[in-house]
């Protein structure tokens, strides 16, 4: 088959794959968030746009697609089902089509509560799992959900979701993954990587049921900007876990931003050695600016050019 | 059961100041047994009233009384010559109920007393947990008697979020992850594979989503009744 976009392309000729992250403002000023997307552009193969993350109001991620890709630039469009029906949801990823965005991240998003408009209504018509497979049908079947016909057949898309080895139950999240497989899952990013050992026994599952082979595993990785950022993720942020070591060695080291850095660079060798994980998610939301010096470090610098 | 709170005895007060004579009107039934809405509390929320009126150097006259269950037009018909004397009736039963006397009692001025809150039931004395949202396709046989719909912060069908995390849900550390309740319940049932198959989008018309529901019963039906 062929590849739908530069990631997908990336990921399937088994190079190690990067992309970043690209938060949109609470405005529609996108100046800055272009100046980020202009200076990793040799050092990431796609970016994700984040839609609406932790529920605060946002550009939207298909507008800022939009400006991506009249810079030339990969955008993968996050799409929770947070907000939008299935009308809305189907209508957006035609949209984004018809524009030109071929890579789509399916996920559920954070809950209302967190954000800046806790009164709304979460819409939760779909859960992710149907949301994925609703991609995979538009795109398959050329059917919508309800049943009808598309007038025209999709081109290819690159389906990807996420997955979360910190949270719980543990023993059920290699069996998650496999049910977001089968919902017609071709990649996923994973929460944010501090606590190593327990990706690991994650993997160790992963690879037990052959998960691997069925689907890119790109893993997240994000550099502590500072001892408070990395006690907030502890304690504030569900669903991911920041060993107290991490901050002891953070807190020991004179050049703390250094020493973040270098925890990113390391946690990216480590990945690359574990069988199994194709990629990386370099995710600097409010550091974008030290992602190229985090690639480079990681040896994964030059990015391989596909025709 | 519905699940009820009283309102705030200043929120009372204030959408009762145009009325003088007025009665607290308490519903036998589930209000009763949750503890909000009973004769209990109407006694009380009258006594409540009368002294802040005293205070405020408003005259008037606070009455309080019972009906069995607001919710139903022979309960309500066998008190309505009883109310004909008040200005405004609060009613202290649950939303369906203030909406019953109304539509019984069009002459009548009759306020919402409580905040109507879920159908739930008591967990142990003083707790009450929501449980059911009345979606109008059950699936609780699917999943354990524990309902996804509900008891999930994102009504998700497929299994727990990234959010979950020591069997409790992400918005709070007060509320249970249904999904690993759930994932327990089937785990030691020896059940898991029940979680395997992708459950498809649901069908919301059958809930409130798709319009405001009726349900009529032809073997039953008596025309012209009420
Ligand atoms: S599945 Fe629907 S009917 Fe059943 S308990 Fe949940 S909300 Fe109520
Ligand atoms: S943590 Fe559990 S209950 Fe809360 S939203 Fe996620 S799956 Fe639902």
């Amino acid at each position: 088959m062929k590849a739908a976009s530069n990631l997908q392309k990336m990921l399937d000729s088994g190079h190690f794959a990067v992309s970043g992250e690209l938060g949109p403002p609470k405005s529609a000023d996108i100046s800055t968030l272009k100046h980020h997307a202009h200076d990793m552009r040799n050092h990431v193969d796609a970016y994700n746009i984040t839609d609406n993350q932790t529920a605060i109001v946002r550009t939207s991620s298909i507008g800022v697609a939009a400006t991506l890709m009249q810079m030339g630039l990969e955008p993968t469009v996050q799409m929770t089902v947070r907000d939008r029906n299935r009308i809305a949801l189907q209508s957006d990823l035609l949209g984004a089509v018809s524009f030109g965005v071929r890579n789509f991240l399916c996920l559920q998003g954070d809950h209302a509560k967190f954000g800046n408009e806790p009164g709304s209504k979460n819409v939760n018509d779909l859960d992710s799992m149907q949301w994925i497979q609703a991609v995979k049908n538009m795109r398959d079947e050329g059917v919508f959900i309800g049943g009808e016909k598309l007038e025209h057949p999709l081109p290819d898309l690159f389906i990807g979701a996420v997955a979360n080895p910190f949270a719980d139950p543990f023993e059920y999240r290699p069996y998650r993954l496999a049910k977001k497989i089968a919902a017609g899952t071709q990649f996923v990013q994973t929460q944010c990587i501090f606590d190593l050992d327990r990706f690991e026994r994650w993997m160790v599952k992963v690879r037990e049921l052959g998960l691997h082979k069925k689907v890119h595993i790109v893993g997240g990785v994000t550099p502590i900007k500072s001892i408070g950022a990395a006690r907030y993720m502890q304690n504030n942020v569900s669903g991911m876990i920041v060993p107290e070591e991490l901050i002891t060695r953070i807190k020991g080291a004179q050049d703390k931003k250094q020493e973040g850095i270098r925890i990113a660079v390391e946690t990216i060798q480590r990945l690359r050695e574990i069988e199994g994980v194709a990629g990386v998610h370099v995710m600097a939301i409010a550091w974008e600016e030290v992602v190229p010096e985090i690639v480079e470090r990681a040896g994964l610098y030059p990015r391989p050019s596909l025709a | 059961m519905i699940v009820g709170e009283r309102k705030p005895l200043a929120e009372i007060a204030a959408m009762l100041k145009p009325y003088e004579k007025v009665c607290i009107l308490g519903c036998g039934t589930c209000v009763t047994v949750c503890l909000s809405g009973g004769e209990k509390e109407a006694a009380e929320t009258a006594a409540a009233l009368s002294l802040l009126w005293q205070k405020e150097g408003k005259k008037g006259e606070v009455k309080t009384g019972t009906v069995l269950r607001q919710c139903e037009y022979e309960y309500i018909a066998d008190y309505a010559a009883r109310l004909e004397e008040f200005d405004a009736v609060l009613s202290l039963a649950c939303g369906v109920g203030v909406q019953a006397m109304t539509a019984r009692l069009p002459e009548n001025i009759v306020l919402p007393g409580l905040n109507t809150q879920f159908m739930g039931y008591p967990v142990m004395q003083g707790v009450w947990k929501e449980n059911c949202l009345g979606c109008g396709d059950c699936v609780l046989d699917l999943t354990m008697g524990i309902c996804p719909i509900t008891r999930c912060s994102k009504s998700m069908l497929n299994g727990p979020c990234g959010g979950s995390q020591d069997g409790k849900c992400e918005v709070s550390k007060e509320v249970d992850c249904a999904w690993h309740l759930i994932y327990d319940r089937l785990v030691k049932m020896d059940m898991l594979e029940r979680m395997e198959a992708v459950q498809p989008p649901k069908d919301w018309s059958t809930s409130h989503h798709g319009s405001v529901r009726t349900m009529v019963r032809e073997d039953v039906r008596v025309e012209g009744s009420q």
